[in-house]
């Protein structure tokens, strides 16, 4: 830990030197990798330097450096709790701050500084609770010295050390002396019983200041002498620029530049720097610029359609195989059935918009992002400025949300920033993307189209699942590609069909990766947001069928090993029993599960018809994500994520593109739920487990759309299976 | 158009400020009188984030002009403690673990100070008509509406 306030730049040099090297890892871990990343106490390689994570100040605050982007989640809270709890801290007087991208902050398992794949505690659960207990025994080494006692008589609690006399001497005190005591080597961790924070419903830190205005995000910055940038994007991807008047943008009091800018999809853009964001925004809609279209491809929504349902008519690269793959074919036609889904392109949309603030001077910069991949973010903005990654010094600011929109490995929201800001070296430049910007910006969850053909078996089960998806590869193209995609098949396009825990015997799924001129990106639960919706509904419609209970039917088909998903479904089976037993008039219940990220979650809602949208009344999830480090927290991802996974179901959710231009461009027409579209009480039960924590901010998004669709097709009759849900 | 001078009345003060007349009131909060706590969302009166309270009543500062606020006193986000409806509500926010980004919440608590004011025991129907126009992308609506209500059953 580092004593009084003195942050010492050599300690932090020397840590910063035993870092692992830059191994990029899996995002997504394999399942066999699944059990590798299982920490063990004790046998973690690496031993990191508490002062590089916790400060000690003399009133007895301790101020915990956090490696992650806190953006809604809630792991500012969740990995002190980790640190606490094992340090004996006293809680009251813990405080986080989000620590600025360098090589000790890389994810201990991913190799890079990032927040991505639901995997903050994951992969830190361990490395949090090392640093605790290894700060703990220094603190009680220091202690010892003083009162001249063994370590093992000393006792801790609350911040405090005892001795076996009566002795006594709080953290702060002990502080100098501890940072004197040499790291051990090795730990004792604590039993889970013995937790007094990790398993309790804390608070987050972070509430007081976000309901009274002094939080500030990365858009609030305001550094001295700074100046607000606007880029006039090209109207579709890639394109640039034949005329640009900007005599008019340039007239405007306030207006200091105006200048073009290379885009990372290969086109120009135009940017305008002025004093004030409304004084940028006044020049860019003034400029007046004639694009040039016709050297770039131009995609059409409709045009896409077509090209990808008759793709999804045809075989694609195999994703998995077993059993007979003819068997299918041998069936009797009332005993198959086909079914054609549609998903569109979707935008994250996160509450703040995108934004960045770069200053650049002579052989360095210091940058101000909400960035889900720091490490990525900050080498982009050192390429474009001719530097090293260690001469941009890069502060993690505080983000309004960003479910994936803020960890592209592109960095071109970085990019745009240090190109404006090596125009004008000296003045930091904030770079703000407007909703406009975003909505139209590109970076979308990917459209798919999905075919598939079920055979169904005498018991009503099926026999035999031939599934074709259409859309394109997120991770092509990008570094990510190395360890994700294989044999052309991007794993994030079939996660949840391929890997699925149905016992389908005879099963095929394979995809097509089409190549249309549209950024696309991963969107919270990446590719279970349109994986989940097909297996959820089709298996509902394959129980409807075989007149059985929807929660019965798939407890009868999932694996006899996938333990987490038969737990959660048990428990949300029990806790939804009472009310889906008293169902109001025209309402419906509809269920689903789904397993991803290692966590599996149930689902089951309670919806009628109001206005001809879905109404739901409530909504009870149950989740089994190993063990729990703050069931508050989990509690709040839970009701959160269902209702981001709603984003699916208004009938403004799609972004569409006509003639290459996109044609949403605010929440007007791209509109995400209001509280009236969201269930109106979520009870959330967590599956009681001491096994390895998996994470939570993703895995509830999936199962929410299609219980709430397969409620609506009880009340309606009808199947849903093109997205957005234009008519009930 | 040519810039004028603004007497305007915020959180209780005086404030003087020059700026074009077209100048929505949010970008002179933010930008001018550096209260942040205002948030930019959409800019067409979509979300609600920018919520602050114009002559007592819940307003979209990202769409009112400057000019057309006059002497009505405007009160935000960094003031809205000294109420003590607002208090109660953020006491309620912050005991109910409501937010999660929190980017929306200083406008999702402006509303929801604005509806207590008029009501102190909202339905869950008054609470979707007072807070409809709020965007939470975090999804933490379940929690607004038990916050609300609590807070509304303060003495
Ligand atoms: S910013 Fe004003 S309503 Fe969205
Ligand atoms: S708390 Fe993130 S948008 Fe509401």
């Amino acid at each position: 830990m580092r004593p009084a306030q003195q942050i010492t730049r050599r300690a932090f040099v020397t840590a910063s030197a035993t870092a692992a090297g830059g191994l990029l890892v899996s995002l997504y871990l394999d399942r066999p990798l699944r059990a590798q990343q299982v920490p063990v106490p004790g046998q973690n390689p690496r031993i990191y330097p508490p002062d590089a994570f916790i400060e000690l100040r003399p009133d007895g605050k301790i101020v915990i450096q956090v490696n992650r982007l806190e953006f809604g989640q809630g792991v500012q809270t969740a990995l002190p709790m980790l640190l606490a709890d094992e340090m004996d801290a006293d809680w009251s007087q813990v405080a986080a701050e989000l620590a600025p991208a360098a090589d000790i902050y890389r994810d201990p398992v991913r190799g890079i500084q990032m927040v991505g794949g639901s995997g903050s505690i994951a992969t830190s659960f361990q490395q949090y609770r090392e640093l605790g207990a290894r700060t703990r025994a220094m603190l009680v080494a220091a202690a010892a010295e003083r009162w001249k006692v063994a370590p093992e008589q000393c006792r801790t609690e609350a911040s405090v050390v005892r001795g076996p006399a009566g002795q006594s001497a709080t953290y702060a005190e002990l502080a100098e002396g501890a940072a004197r005591i040499p790291v051990p080597a090795t730990v004792q961790l604590k039993k889970p019983a013995d937790f007094r924070l990790v398993g309790k419903r804390v608070r987050r830190l972070d509430s007081r200041p976000k309901c009274d205005g002094s939080q500030r995000f990365g858009l609030d910055l305001d550094v001295l002498g700074m100046k607000v940038a606007l880029v006039a994007h090209p109207p579709v991807f890639g394109a640039r620029p034949k005329t640009v008047d900007d005599t008019a943008a340039r007239g405007l009091t306030g207006v200091a530049q105006v200048f073009e800018i290379p885009t990372v999809s290969g086109g120009t853009a135009v940017a305008v720097v002025a004093d004030k964001f409304w004084t940028a925004k006044q020049a860019r809609d003034q400029l007046k610029i004639e694009w040039d279209l016709a050297a770039v491809e131009r995609p059409d929504s409709a045009q896409l359609w077509a090209t990808y349902k008759q793709l999804a008519g045809t075989p694609g690269n195999v994703a998995v195989t077993r059993g007979d793959q003819t068997s299918l074919d041998a069936l009797a036609s009332g005993d198959r059935l086909v079914a054609e889904y549609e998903f569109p392109f979707l935008a994250h949309s996160p509450m703040e918009p995108l934004n960045t603030t770069v200053r650049f001077d002579e052989g360095r910069a210091e940058v101000w992002a909400g960035s889900q991949f720091q490490t990525v973010d900050q080498a982009a903005i050192a390429e474009v400025l001719g530097l090293k990654p260690e001469q941009v010094t890069f502060h993690t600011e505080m983000a309004g949300g960003g479910f994936g929109r803020r960890a592209t490995a592109d960095s071109h929201v970085q990019r745009e920033a240090a190109e404006i800001a090596k125009r004008v070296p000296g003045t930091p430049i904030k770079l703000i993307w407007t909703r406009e910007d975003d909505v139209q910006g590109g970076y979308y969850r990917p459209m798919h189209a999905h075919r598939v053909e079920v055979g169904v078996g005498p018991s009503g089960l099926p026999v035999a699942w031939r599934h074709v998806v259409v859309g394109q590869s997120i991770v092509t193209g990008t570094p990510f590609a190395a360890f994700m995609v294989r044999n052309g098949v991007d794993r994030t396009a079939v996660e949840g069909v391929a890997d699925t825990d149905y016992a389908i015997p005879n099963f095929h799924v394979s995809v097509h990766h089409p190549t249309p001129n549209v950024p696309v990106l991963w969107w919270r639960s990446v590719g279970h947001t349109h994986t989940a919706f097909v297996m959820e509904t089709l298996i509902d419609e394959l129980a409807a069928r075989a007149k059985m209970d929807p929660i019965a039917y798939r407890r009868r088909l999932l694996n006899p090993d996938a333990k987490k998903l038969r737990a959660a479904l048990d428990l949300m089976e029990e806790k939804s029993a009472p009310w889906r037993a008293k169902l109001a008039r025209n309402h419906a219940a509809g269920i689903a599960c789904h397993e991803c990220f290692g966590t599996a979650v149930a689902c089951a809602v309670d919806v009628s018809i109001e206005n001809k949208r879905p109404r739901i009344h409530r909504a009870t999830v149950a989740i089994d994500a190993g063990l729990v480090v703050n069931p508050l927290s989990v509690e709040a991802q839970c009701q959160g994520a269902l209702v981001f996974g709603l984003s699916q179901l208004m009938a403004n959710g799609a972004i569409t593109l006509k003639d290459g231009r996109v044609e949403q461009s605010n929440f007007d027409r791209y509109t995400p739920p209001y509280i009236v579209d969201a269930p109106v009480a979520v009870d959330v039960h967590i599956v009681p487990s001491i096994e390895n924590p998996t994470g939570c901010g993703e895995p509830p998004v999936p199962v929410i759309s299609p219980a709430v669709v397969n409620a609506l097709s009880k009340l309606t009759g009808k199947r849903y299976r093109t997205l957005p849900l234009l008519t009930v | 158009m040519a810039p004028a001078t603004y007497e305007l009345t915020v959180n209780g003060q005086k404030r003087s400020v020059t700026a074009d007349p077209g100048t929505p009131l949010l970008w002179i909060l933010r930008d001018e009188l550096k209260l942040t706590g205002t948030k930019y969302g959409c800019g067409i009166a979509a979300c609600g984030a920018c919520t602050v309270h114009v002559g007592g009543v819940a307003t979209r500062s990202c769409v009112v002009p400057v000019s057309l606020i006059g002497d009505r006193p405007i009160v935000t986000i960094e003031a809205i403690s000294q109420d003590p409806v607002g208090r109660a509500v953020q006491d309620a926010w912050v005991s109910h673990d409501v937010v999660q980004c929190g980017y929306c919440q200083s406008g999702q608590i402006m509303s929801a100070v604005a509806l207590l004011k008029r009501n102190r025991k909202p339905t869950d129907k008054n609470i979707e008509e007072s807070m409809g126009g709020n965007i939470c992308r975090c999804g933490t609506y379940v929690r607004i509406r038990e916050a609300i209500k609590m807070a509304g059953a303060q003495p």
